[in-house]
Protein backbone atom coordinates (compact mmCIF):
# COMPACT_ATOMS: atom_id res chain seq x y z
CA UNK A 1 0.00 0.00 0.00
CA UNK A 2 1.36 3.50 -0.93
CA UNK A 3 1.94 5.83 2.38
CA UNK A 4 -0.56 8.04 1.43
CA UNK A 5 -3.23 5.66 1.44
CA UNK A 6 -1.64 4.46 4.70
CA UNK A 7 -1.84 7.62 6.38
CA UNK A 8 -5.40 8.00 5.25
CA UNK A 9 -6.87 4.57 6.28
CA UNK A 10 -5.04 5.25 9.57
CA UNK A 11 -6.19 8.46 10.52
CA UNK A 12 -9.85 7.72 9.75
CA UNK A 13 -9.77 4.30 11.80
CA UNK A 14 -8.22 5.95 14.86
CA UNK A 15 -10.01 9.19 14.56
CA UNK A 16 -14.03 8.24 13.98
CA UNK A 17 -15.32 11.52 14.86
CA UNK A 18 -13.35 14.04 12.93
CA UNK A 19 -14.03 15.15 10.05
CA UNK A 20 -10.94 14.86 7.56
CA UNK A 21 -10.70 16.84 4.13
CA UNK A 22 -7.82 15.00 1.95
CA UNK A 23 -6.21 17.15 -0.86
CA UNK A 24 -3.54 16.21 -3.15
CA UNK A 25 -1.95 18.88 -5.21
CA UNK A 26 1.26 18.45 -7.03
CA UNK A 27 1.84 15.18 -5.28
CA UNK A 28 1.79 16.27 -1.86
CA UNK A 29 -0.95 15.23 0.28
CA UNK A 30 -2.81 17.88 2.33
CA UNK A 31 -5.02 17.01 5.39
CA UNK A 32 -7.65 19.76 6.51
CA UNK A 33 -9.44 19.48 10.17
CA UNK A 34 -10.80 21.17 13.05
CA UNK A 35 -8.74 22.83 15.37
CA UNK A 36 -9.14 21.41 18.20
CA UNK A 37 -8.04 18.05 17.15
CA UNK A 38 -4.32 19.87 16.40
CA UNK A 39 -2.36 18.22 19.22
CA UNK A 40 -4.24 14.51 19.33
CA UNK A 41 -3.55 14.47 15.39
CA UNK A 42 -0.57 15.65 15.40
CA UNK A 43 0.86 13.20 18.20
CA UNK A 44 -0.48 10.10 17.01
CA UNK A 45 0.99 10.87 13.32
CA UNK A 46 4.53 11.26 15.65
CA UNK A 47 4.26 8.41 17.74
CA UNK A 48 2.65 5.85 15.22
CA UNK A 49 4.88 2.72 14.64
CA UNK A 50 4.54 2.84 10.73
CA UNK A 51 4.28 6.44 9.82
CA UNK A 52 6.94 8.30 12.30
CA UNK A 53 6.34 11.74 11.14
CA UNK A 54 8.86 12.72 13.63
CA UNK A 55 10.57 16.09 12.06
CA UNK A 56 8.09 19.27 12.13
CA UNK A 57 9.59 20.88 9.22
CA UNK A 58 7.71 24.63 9.45
CA UNK A 59 4.55 26.32 11.16
CA UNK A 60 2.98 29.48 9.44
CA UNK A 61 0.06 31.34 8.87
CA UNK A 62 -1.67 32.44 5.94
CA UNK A 63 -4.17 35.41 5.93
CA UNK A 64 -6.92 35.04 3.74
CA UNK A 65 -8.50 38.23 4.19
CA UNK A 66 -11.75 37.41 5.02
CA UNK A 67 -14.29 37.45 7.35
CA UNK A 68 -15.03 33.83 8.12
CA UNK A 69 -12.26 31.77 9.04
CA UNK A 70 -9.86 34.48 8.79
CA UNK A 71 -6.42 32.64 9.17
CA UNK A 72 -5.44 28.67 8.43
CA UNK A 73 -2.82 26.78 10.01
CA UNK A 74 -0.08 24.84 7.99
CA UNK A 75 2.57 22.49 9.52
CA UNK A 76 4.32 20.72 7.33
CA UNK A 77 6.12 17.31 8.66
CA UNK A 78 8.37 15.47 7.60
CA UNK A 79 9.03 10.94 8.35
CA UNK A 80 12.57 10.29 8.43
CA UNK A 81 11.59 6.82 8.02
CA UNK A 82 9.34 7.01 5.17
CA UNK A 83 10.86 9.89 3.22
CA UNK A 84 7.27 11.45 3.08
CA UNK A 85 6.10 14.69 3.79
CA UNK A 86 2.56 15.80 5.02
CA UNK A 87 0.89 19.02 5.32
CA UNK A 88 -1.46 19.78 7.97
CA UNK A 89 -4.18 22.76 8.14
CA UNK A 90 -6.48 23.84 10.55
CA UNK A 91 -8.49 26.93 10.09
CA UNK A 92 -8.75 29.61 13.02
CA UNK A 93 -11.21 32.58 13.45
CA UNK A 94 -10.15 35.55 14.35
CA UNK A 95 -13.22 35.99 16.70
CA UNK A 96 -11.15 33.05 18.96
CA UNK A 97 -7.51 33.80 17.44
CA UNK A 98 -5.81 31.00 18.81
CA UNK A 99 -4.97 27.38 18.66
CA UNK A 100 -3.28 24.27 20.91
CA UNK A 101 0.13 24.49 20.30
CA UNK A 102 2.31 21.51 19.42
CA UNK A 103 5.77 22.61 20.98
CA UNK A 104 5.25 19.68 23.73
CA UNK A 105 5.07 16.98 20.51
CA UNK A 106 8.40 19.14 18.46
CA UNK A 107 10.61 21.06 20.01
CA UNK A 108 10.91 22.87 16.65
CA UNK A 109 7.65 24.11 16.81
CA UNK A 110 8.60 26.62 19.83
CA UNK A 111 10.14 28.88 17.79
CA UNK A 112 7.70 28.41 14.67
CA UNK A 113 4.99 29.36 16.99
CA UNK A 114 6.67 32.38 18.51
CA UNK A 115 7.34 33.52 14.71
CA UNK A 116 3.59 33.14 13.91
CA UNK A 117 2.20 34.71 16.68
CA UNK A 118 4.74 37.86 16.08
CA UNK A 119 3.51 37.88 12.49
CA UNK A 120 -0.04 36.85 12.62
CA UNK A 121 -1.27 37.85 15.83
CA UNK A 122 -2.44 33.95 16.71
CA UNK A 123 -1.64 32.47 20.19
CA UNK A 124 -0.92 29.31 20.91
CA UNK A 125 -2.80 27.70 23.88
CA UNK A 126 -0.32 26.39 26.62
CA UNK A 127 2.93 27.65 24.84
CA UNK A 128 5.75 27.65 27.05
CA UNK A 129 7.56 31.11 26.27
CA UNK A 130 5.08 32.91 23.93
CA UNK A 131 6.97 35.94 22.85
CA UNK A 132 7.46 38.34 19.66
CA UNK A 133 10.44 36.43 17.45
CA UNK A 134 11.27 39.03 15.27
CA UNK A 135 9.96 42.41 16.18
CA UNK A 136 10.24 44.69 19.76
CA UNK A 137 8.43 43.35 22.81
CA UNK A 138 6.42 46.65 22.49
CA UNK A 139 5.10 46.56 19.03
CA UNK A 140 0.94 46.93 18.63
CA UNK A 141 1.03 45.44 15.45
CA UNK A 142 1.54 42.12 13.13
CA UNK A 143 2.96 42.92 9.88
CA UNK A 144 2.01 39.57 7.85
CA UNK A 145 -1.66 40.65 8.37
CA UNK A 146 -3.08 41.71 5.30
CA UNK A 147 -3.81 45.00 6.82
CA UNK A 148 -0.53 45.80 7.51
CA UNK A 149 0.33 48.38 4.82
CA UNK A 150 3.76 47.48 2.86
CA UNK A 151 5.60 50.63 3.75
CA UNK A 152 5.03 50.15 7.98
CA UNK A 153 3.28 52.54 9.90
CA UNK A 154 5.02 55.84 10.42
CA UNK A 155 5.59 56.01 14.52
CA UNK A 156 4.92 52.75 15.30
CA UNK A 157 8.90 51.64 15.77
CA UNK A 158 10.31 54.40 18.55
CA UNK A 159 13.51 55.79 17.51
CA UNK A 160 16.41 55.29 20.12
CA UNK A 161 16.73 57.95 22.34
CA UNK A 162 19.68 60.26 21.36
CA UNK B 1 32.12 48.80 32.60
CA UNK B 2 28.56 50.00 32.44
CA UNK B 3 26.14 47.85 33.83
CA UNK B 4 22.96 46.59 32.17
CA UNK B 5 19.73 48.95 32.50
CA UNK B 6 15.97 48.01 32.11
CA UNK B 7 15.89 50.07 28.85
CA UNK B 8 18.95 47.07 27.40
CA UNK B 9 17.15 44.55 28.70
CA UNK B 10 13.10 44.02 27.65
CA UNK B 11 11.30 42.59 31.44
CA UNK B 12 10.17 39.47 29.38
CA UNK B 13 13.20 38.75 28.29
CA UNK B 14 14.92 38.57 31.75
CA UNK B 15 11.50 36.91 32.87
CA UNK B 16 12.06 33.58 30.24
CA UNK B 17 15.88 33.79 30.97
CA UNK B 18 15.13 33.52 34.97
CA UNK B 19 12.27 30.98 34.07
CA UNK B 20 14.32 28.83 31.89
CA UNK B 21 14.63 25.54 33.88
CA UNK B 22 17.77 24.89 34.48
CA UNK B 23 19.29 21.45 36.30
CA UNK B 24 22.44 22.54 36.10
CA UNK B 25 23.89 22.01 39.79
CA UNK B 26 27.75 23.67 40.89
CA UNK B 27 29.69 22.50 44.08
CA UNK B 28 31.12 25.78 45.78
CA UNK B 29 28.64 28.43 44.07
CA UNK B 30 28.90 32.20 43.62
CA UNK B 31 26.62 34.25 45.79
CA UNK B 32 24.99 35.65 42.99
CA UNK B 33 24.27 34.74 39.62
CA UNK B 34 24.60 37.22 36.90
CA UNK B 35 23.29 38.26 33.03
CA UNK B 36 25.85 38.84 30.68
CA UNK B 37 24.38 40.19 27.72
CA UNK B 38 26.34 38.58 24.12
CA UNK B 39 26.12 40.39 20.65
CA UNK B 40 24.24 42.02 19.10
CA UNK B 41 27.62 43.64 17.92
CA UNK B 42 30.01 40.73 18.89
CA UNK B 43 32.47 39.29 16.05
CA UNK B 44 32.29 35.49 17.08
CA UNK B 45 28.28 35.85 17.07
CA UNK B 46 28.39 35.37 12.67
CA UNK B 47 26.32 38.46 12.35
CA UNK B 48 23.67 40.63 14.37
CA UNK B 49 22.58 37.76 16.75
CA UNK B 50 22.32 38.74 21.08
CA UNK B 51 22.65 35.78 23.41
CA UNK B 52 21.54 36.78 27.11
CA UNK B 53 23.66 34.30 29.04
CA UNK B 54 22.65 33.76 32.70
CA UNK B 55 25.63 32.78 34.57
CA UNK B 56 26.91 31.11 37.75
CA UNK B 57 30.73 31.75 37.66
CA UNK B 58 31.52 31.05 34.60
CA UNK B 59 29.53 28.65 34.28
CA UNK B 60 25.77 28.77 31.42
CA UNK B 61 22.84 28.32 33.31
CA UNK B 62 20.35 29.64 31.01
CA UNK B 63 20.85 31.08 27.48
CA UNK B 64 18.06 33.07 25.99
CA UNK B 65 18.81 34.08 22.15
CA UNK B 66 17.20 36.96 20.53
CA UNK B 67 16.60 37.50 16.90
CA UNK B 68 15.45 40.32 14.70
CA UNK B 69 18.19 42.68 14.20
CA UNK B 70 18.46 42.24 10.42
CA UNK B 71 14.92 41.46 9.77
CA UNK B 72 13.68 43.12 6.58
CA UNK B 73 10.35 41.73 6.49
CA UNK B 74 10.98 39.76 2.82
CA UNK B 75 7.98 37.40 3.41
CA UNK B 76 6.08 40.42 3.34
CA UNK B 77 8.05 42.31 0.14
CA UNK B 78 7.36 38.62 -1.94
CA UNK B 79 3.68 39.19 -0.86
CA UNK B 80 3.91 42.64 -3.29
CA UNK B 81 5.94 41.57 -5.94
CA UNK B 82 6.04 39.16 -8.82
CA UNK B 83 7.62 35.78 -8.71
CA UNK B 84 10.70 37.16 -11.04
CA UNK B 85 10.78 40.37 -9.02
CA UNK B 86 11.85 37.87 -5.78
CA UNK B 87 14.69 36.29 -7.39
CA UNK B 88 17.50 38.74 -6.59
CA UNK B 89 16.35 39.02 -2.66
CA UNK B 90 16.75 35.26 -2.24
CA UNK B 91 20.68 36.09 -2.70
CA UNK B 92 20.32 38.15 0.63
CA UNK B 93 19.12 35.11 2.51
CA UNK B 94 22.10 32.79 2.93
CA UNK B 95 24.53 35.27 1.30
CA UNK B 96 27.29 33.04 1.92
CA UNK B 97 26.04 30.74 -0.94
CA UNK B 98 23.88 32.75 -2.35
CA UNK B 99 23.36 30.52 -5.81
CA UNK B 100 21.75 27.92 -3.45
CA UNK B 101 19.36 30.31 -2.27
CA UNK B 102 18.58 31.10 -6.31
CA UNK B 103 17.87 27.61 -6.67
CA UNK B 104 15.72 26.48 -3.99
CA UNK B 105 13.78 29.33 -5.13
CA UNK B 106 13.10 29.34 -8.82
CA UNK B 107 12.65 25.41 -8.00
CA UNK B 108 9.87 26.00 -5.93
CA UNK B 109 8.17 28.22 -8.47
CA UNK B 110 8.63 26.17 -11.18
CA UNK B 111 6.91 23.50 -9.20
CA UNK B 112 3.86 25.71 -8.48
CA UNK B 113 3.62 26.81 -12.17
CA UNK B 114 4.30 23.86 -13.24
CA UNK B 115 7.37 24.46 -15.75
CA UNK B 116 9.73 21.93 -17.45
CA UNK B 117 13.16 22.72 -17.90
CA UNK B 118 15.59 21.74 -20.16
CA UNK B 119 18.42 19.22 -18.38
CA UNK B 120 21.74 21.42 -19.47
CA UNK B 121 20.14 24.16 -17.16
CA UNK B 122 19.21 21.79 -14.50
CA UNK B 123 22.67 20.24 -14.33
CA UNK B 124 24.43 24.25 -14.47
CA UNK B 125 22.06 24.66 -11.55
CA UNK B 126 23.38 21.52 -9.79
CA UNK B 127 27.15 22.64 -11.11
CA UNK B 128 26.64 26.08 -8.64
CA UNK B 129 24.54 24.65 -6.27
CA UNK B 130 27.51 22.56 -5.27
CA UNK B 131 30.09 24.89 -6.15
CA UNK B 132 28.14 27.55 -3.36
CA UNK B 133 27.96 24.45 -1.11
CA UNK B 134 31.95 24.14 -1.27
CA UNK B 135 32.30 28.21 -0.76
CA UNK B 136 29.93 28.15 2.27
CA UNK B 137 31.46 25.68 3.68
CA UNK B 138 34.96 26.65 3.64
CA UNK B 139 33.88 29.99 5.07
CA UNK B 140 31.90 27.90 7.57
CA UNK B 141 35.91 25.83 8.68
CA UNK B 142 37.84 29.44 8.86
CA UNK B 143 35.12 31.18 10.92
CA UNK B 144 34.69 28.73 13.16
CA UNK B 145 38.78 27.87 13.32
CA UNK B 146 39.17 31.87 14.18
CA UNK B 147 36.80 32.00 16.73
CA UNK B 148 38.73 29.28 19.02
CA UNK B 149 41.73 31.26 17.78
CA UNK B 150 43.27 29.98 14.82
CA UNK B 151 43.74 32.57 12.60
CA UNK B 152 46.10 31.48 9.50
CA UNK B 153 43.55 29.06 8.47
CA UNK B 154 40.55 31.22 7.96
CA UNK B 155 43.19 32.89 4.91
CA UNK B 156 43.76 29.95 3.60
CA UNK B 157 40.19 28.84 3.37
CA UNK B 158 39.05 32.08 1.98
CA UNK B 159 41.89 32.48 -0.54
CA UNK B 160 40.20 28.85 -1.86
CA UNK B 161 36.67 30.56 -1.63
CA UNK B 162 37.85 33.51 -4.32
CA UNK B 163 38.80 30.84 -6.01
CA UNK B 164 34.91 29.83 -6.41
CA UNK B 165 34.16 33.71 -6.77
CA UNK B 166 35.87 34.61 -9.80
CA UNK B 167 34.13 31.38 -11.34
CA UNK B 168 31.02 33.60 -10.41
CA UNK B 169 31.93 36.42 -12.37
CA UNK B 170 33.02 34.95 -15.56
CA UNK B 171 29.30 32.74 -15.03
CA UNK B 172 27.10 35.54 -13.90
CA UNK B 173 29.14 38.78 -13.83
CA UNK B 174 29.05 38.99 -10.35
CA UNK B 175 31.07 38.00 -7.13
CA UNK B 176 28.14 37.75 -4.22
CA UNK B 177 24.92 38.48 -5.07
CA UNK B 178 24.58 36.28 -8.18
CA UNK B 179 20.45 36.21 -9.54
CA UNK B 180 21.81 33.76 -11.67
CA UNK B 181 19.25 31.64 -12.29
CA UNK B 182 15.99 32.46 -13.89
CA UNK B 183 12.31 30.73 -13.93
CA UNK B 184 12.29 28.42 -16.64
CA UNK B 185 15.98 28.03 -16.72
CA UNK B 186 19.71 30.27 -15.63
CA UNK B 187 20.23 33.52 -17.18
CA UNK B 188 22.94 32.73 -19.58
CA UNK B 189 24.43 29.10 -20.48
CA UNK B 190 27.39 28.42 -19.26
CA UNK B 191 30.25 29.65 -20.97
CA UNK B 192 33.50 27.04 -21.95
CA UNK B 193 35.99 29.51 -20.48
CA UNK B 194 33.61 29.39 -16.83
CA UNK B 195 33.51 25.41 -17.00
CA UNK B 196 37.44 25.19 -17.76
CA UNK B 197 38.04 27.14 -14.86
CA UNK B 198 35.35 24.80 -12.39
CA UNK B 199 37.50 21.82 -13.96
CA UNK B 200 40.88 24.03 -12.94
CA UNK B 201 39.33 24.48 -9.87
CA UNK B 202 37.77 21.14 -8.72
CA UNK B 203 41.38 19.64 -9.83
CA UNK B 204 43.60 21.05 -7.67
CA UNK B 205 40.87 21.80 -4.65
CA UNK B 206 41.31 18.18 -2.59
CA UNK B 207 44.75 19.07 -2.26
CA UNK B 208 44.59 22.54 -0.66
CA UNK B 209 41.10 21.53 1.36
CA UNK B 210 43.53 18.71 3.28
CA UNK B 211 46.59 21.01 3.20
CA UNK B 212 43.72 23.09 5.31
CA UNK B 213 42.60 20.24 7.25
CA UNK B 214 46.23 19.12 8.46
CA UNK B 215 46.80 22.55 9.83
CA UNK B 216 43.55 21.96 11.93
CA UNK B 217 43.65 17.93 12.74
CA UNK B 218 46.82 18.12 14.18
CA UNK B 219 46.41 21.21 16.11
CA UNK B 220 45.73 20.22 19.92
CA UNK B 221 44.18 23.60 21.07
CA UNK B 222 41.37 23.11 17.99
CA UNK B 223 40.65 19.33 19.01
CA UNK B 224 40.17 20.36 22.46
CA UNK B 225 38.16 23.38 22.29
CA UNK B 226 35.72 21.64 20.21
CA UNK B 227 35.83 17.87 21.10
CA UNK B 228 32.44 17.15 23.57
CA UNK B 229 31.50 20.24 23.52
CA UNK B 230 27.88 21.23 22.52
CA UNK B 231 26.66 17.59 21.94
CA UNK B 232 23.29 16.66 20.76
CA UNK B 233 21.58 13.31 20.85
CA UNK B 234 20.29 11.81 17.20
CA UNK B 235 16.77 12.14 18.92
CA UNK B 236 17.17 15.59 20.26
CA UNK B 237 18.62 16.79 17.11
CA UNK B 238 15.66 15.44 15.41
CA UNK B 239 13.45 16.99 18.09
CA UNK B 240 15.31 20.38 17.62
CA UNK B 241 14.56 20.37 14.01
CA UNK B 242 18.28 20.69 13.00
CA UNK B 243 19.05 20.12 9.32
CA UNK B 244 21.84 20.13 7.13
CA UNK B 245 25.82 19.26 8.83
CA UNK B 246 23.85 20.11 11.91
CA UNK B 247 22.05 17.13 12.03
CA UNK B 248 24.41 14.50 9.92
CA UNK B 249 26.67 15.08 13.16
CA UNK B 250 24.91 13.54 15.38
CA UNK B 251 24.89 10.46 13.49
CA UNK B 252 21.12 11.17 11.43
CA UNK B 253 21.56 9.99 7.44
CA UNK B 254 19.31 12.48 6.22
CA UNK B 255 20.09 14.60 3.05
CA UNK B 256 17.42 16.10 1.28
CA UNK B 257 19.29 15.13 -1.54
CA UNK B 258 19.06 11.50 -0.92
CA UNK B 259 15.74 11.84 0.51
CA UNK B 260 13.45 13.70 -2.27
CA UNK B 261 15.73 13.92 -5.03
CA UNK B 262 15.37 17.03 -7.33
CA UNK B 263 17.24 18.39 -9.90
CA UNK B 264 19.70 15.25 -11.11
CA UNK B 265 20.83 14.12 -7.92
CA UNK B 266 19.07 10.39 -8.38
CA UNK B 267 22.03 10.18 -10.94
CA UNK B 268 24.89 11.50 -9.14
CA UNK B 269 27.31 9.00 -6.91
CA UNK B 270 27.73 10.90 -3.41
CA UNK B 271 28.03 9.60 0.02
CA UNK B 272 25.95 11.08 2.59
CA UNK B 273 28.53 12.00 5.50
CA UNK B 274 27.69 11.70 9.00
CA UNK B 275 29.17 11.35 12.05
CA UNK B 276 28.00 9.92 15.19
CA UNK B 277 29.23 11.74 17.88
CA UNK B 278 27.22 15.01 18.17
CA UNK B 279 29.70 17.68 19.29
CA UNK B 280 31.23 20.65 17.68
CA UNK B 281 34.15 18.52 15.96
CA UNK B 282 31.85 15.91 14.78
CA UNK B 283 29.86 18.87 13.08
CA UNK B 284 33.02 20.62 11.73
CA UNK B 285 34.27 17.08 10.36
CA UNK B 286 30.69 16.77 8.26
CA UNK B 287 31.34 19.90 6.78
CA UNK B 288 35.05 19.22 5.15
CA UNK B 289 34.15 15.64 4.31
CA UNK B 290 31.04 17.52 2.15
CA UNK B 291 33.07 19.55 0.57
CA UNK B 292 34.86 16.85 -0.82
CA UNK B 293 31.81 14.85 -1.30
CA UNK B 294 30.44 17.73 -3.32
CA UNK B 295 33.72 18.41 -5.47
CA UNK B 296 33.38 14.61 -6.68
CA UNK B 297 29.23 15.58 -7.38
CA UNK B 298 30.92 18.67 -9.40
CA UNK B 299 33.82 16.44 -11.23
CA UNK B 300 30.45 14.11 -12.73
CA UNK B 301 28.64 17.15 -13.10
CA UNK B 302 31.13 18.31 -16.02
CA UNK B 303 31.77 14.89 -17.56
CA UNK B 304 27.83 14.75 -18.33
CA UNK B 305 26.84 17.88 -18.55
CA UNK B 306 24.42 17.72 -22.30
CA UNK B 307 24.34 20.05 -24.24
CA UNK B 308 21.22 21.94 -25.09
CA UNK B 309 18.72 25.08 -24.27
CA UNK B 310 19.28 26.46 -21.10
CA UNK B 311 15.83 28.20 -20.93
CA UNK B 312 12.68 26.52 -21.08
CA UNK B 313 10.36 27.22 -23.77
CA UNK B 314 7.08 27.97 -22.31
CA UNK B 315 6.18 32.13 -23.75
CA UNK B 316 3.47 32.44 -21.45
CA UNK B 317 5.62 32.02 -18.67
CA UNK B 318 9.20 32.51 -19.19
CA UNK B 319 11.13 35.67 -19.95
CA UNK B 320 12.28 35.96 -23.74
CA UNK B 321 15.62 36.90 -24.32
CA UNK B 322 16.29 40.71 -24.64
CA UNK B 323 17.93 40.61 -28.52
CA UNK B 324 14.50 39.14 -29.19
CA UNK B 325 12.54 41.45 -27.33
CA UNK B 326 13.45 44.14 -29.33
CA UNK B 327 13.58 42.48 -32.73
CA UNK B 328 10.24 40.39 -32.77
CA UNK B 329 6.73 41.52 -31.99
CA UNK B 330 5.67 38.57 -30.10
CA UNK B 331 8.48 38.27 -27.56
CA UNK B 332 7.72 41.72 -27.20
CA UNK B 333 4.00 41.20 -26.23
CA UNK B 334 5.26 38.38 -23.58
CA UNK B 335 7.97 40.34 -22.33
CA UNK B 336 5.34 43.04 -21.13
CA UNK B 337 2.81 40.51 -20.14
CA UNK B 338 5.40 38.87 -17.63
CA UNK B 339 6.98 42.26 -16.17
CA UNK B 340 3.44 43.83 -15.78
CA UNK B 341 1.44 41.01 -14.79
CA UNK B 342 3.41 38.15 -14.22
CA UNK B 343 3.41 34.22 -14.79
CA UNK B 344 0.07 33.65 -12.75
CA UNK B 345 0.42 29.93 -11.33
CA UNK B 346 -2.53 28.18 -11.18
CA UNK B 347 -4.41 28.20 -7.76
CA UNK B 348 -2.48 26.09 -5.36
CA UNK B 349 0.00 25.97 -2.88
CA UNK B 350 3.26 23.78 -2.68
CA UNK B 351 6.37 23.38 -0.39
CA UNK B 352 9.54 23.20 -1.95
CA UNK B 353 12.62 22.13 -0.04
CA UNK B 354 16.31 21.69 -1.02
CA UNK B 355 19.53 21.01 0.67
CA UNK B 356 21.27 24.30 1.39
CA UNK B 357 24.87 24.44 3.15
CA UNK B 358 23.19 25.00 6.44
CA UNK B 359 20.40 22.84 5.64
CA UNK B 360 16.53 22.61 4.28
CA UNK B 361 15.97 25.24 2.97
CA UNK B 362 12.25 25.46 1.55
CA UNK B 363 9.46 27.69 0.04
CA UNK B 364 6.10 27.57 0.79
CA UNK B 365 4.21 29.29 -1.94
CA UNK B 366 0.52 29.97 -1.90
CA UNK B 367 -1.22 31.23 -5.73
CA UNK B 368 -4.57 32.99 -5.79
CA UNK B 369 -3.83 32.77 -9.60
CA UNK B 370 -2.08 36.01 -9.61
CA UNK B 371 1.14 37.47 -10.83
CA UNK B 372 2.53 37.89 -7.11
CA UNK B 373 2.00 34.96 -3.98
CA UNK B 374 -0.10 35.29 -2.04
CA UNK B 375 1.97 33.98 1.07
CA UNK B 376 5.44 33.14 0.90
CA UNK B 377 7.14 31.64 3.56
CA UNK B 378 11.28 31.10 3.87
CA UNK B 379 11.62 27.80 5.70
CA UNK B 380 15.18 29.18 6.71
CA UNK B 381 17.73 26.17 7.85
CA UNK B 382 19.55 29.21 10.42
CA UNK B 383 16.34 30.57 12.10
CA UNK B 384 15.63 26.44 13.03
CA UNK B 385 19.27 25.41 13.97
CA UNK B 386 19.59 28.45 16.42
CA UNK B 387 17.11 27.42 18.45
CA UNK B 388 19.34 24.58 19.26
CA UNK B 389 21.40 27.30 21.19
CA UNK B 390 20.10 27.29 24.81
CA UNK B 391 20.12 23.26 24.80
CA UNK B 392 23.68 23.07 23.35
CA UNK B 393 25.33 25.78 25.79
CA UNK B 394 24.10 24.65 28.75
CA UNK B 395 26.44 23.83 31.15
CA UNK B 396 29.49 24.90 29.34
CA UNK B 397 31.81 28.16 29.92
CA UNK B 398 31.44 31.39 28.12
CA UNK B 399 34.25 30.65 26.05
CA UNK B 400 32.54 27.64 24.47
CA UNK B 401 29.53 29.65 23.70
CA UNK B 402 31.36 30.91 20.67
CA UNK B 403 32.52 27.51 19.58
CA UNK B 404 29.25 26.13 19.46
CA UNK B 405 27.75 29.05 17.55
CA UNK B 406 30.83 28.36 15.23
CA UNK B 407 29.87 24.76 14.41
CA UNK B 408 26.47 25.97 13.80
CA UNK B 409 27.17 27.99 11.19
CA UNK B 410 24.54 30.15 11.61
CA UNK B 411 24.09 33.20 8.96
CA UNK B 412 21.58 35.83 10.43
CA UNK B 413 20.51 37.23 6.97
CA UNK B 414 18.85 34.43 6.12
CA UNK B 415 17.69 33.57 10.13
CA UNK B 416 15.90 37.09 10.48
CA UNK B 417 14.69 36.75 6.78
Amino acid sequence: MELKDLVIQKLNDKFKDVNFEFVEYRNELTIIFDKKNIVDVCKFLKDDGDLQFNLCEDVTAIDWAKPKNRFTIVYHIFSLKNNFRLSLKSNVDESDCSIDTVSSIWKTADWEEREVYDMYGIKFNNHPDLRRMYMPEDFEYHPLRKDFPLMGIPGSLPLPKK
Amino acid sequence: MQKLTKDDVHPKIVEALLRADTNITIEDALENEMILNMGPQHPATHGVLRLLLRLDGETIMACVPELGYLHRGYEKMAENMSYYEFVPHTDRLDYLAPLANNVAYVLAVEKLAGIEVPPRAQYIRMMVAELARIASHLVAMGALAMDVGALTIFLWTLREREKILDIWDILCGARFTNSYTRIGGVANDAQPEALAKVKWFIDQFDEKLEECERLLNTNRIFIERLEGIGVVSSEDAIDLGLTGPNLRGSGVEFDLRRATPYLFYNEMDFKVITHKEGDSLARYFVRVDEAYESAKIVRQILDKMPQGETMANQPKKVLPKKAEVYSKMEELIHDFMIINFGINPPVGEIYSAVENPKGELGFYLVSKGEGHPWKCKIRSPSFVNLQAIPHLVKGHMISDVVAIVGSLDPVMGEADK
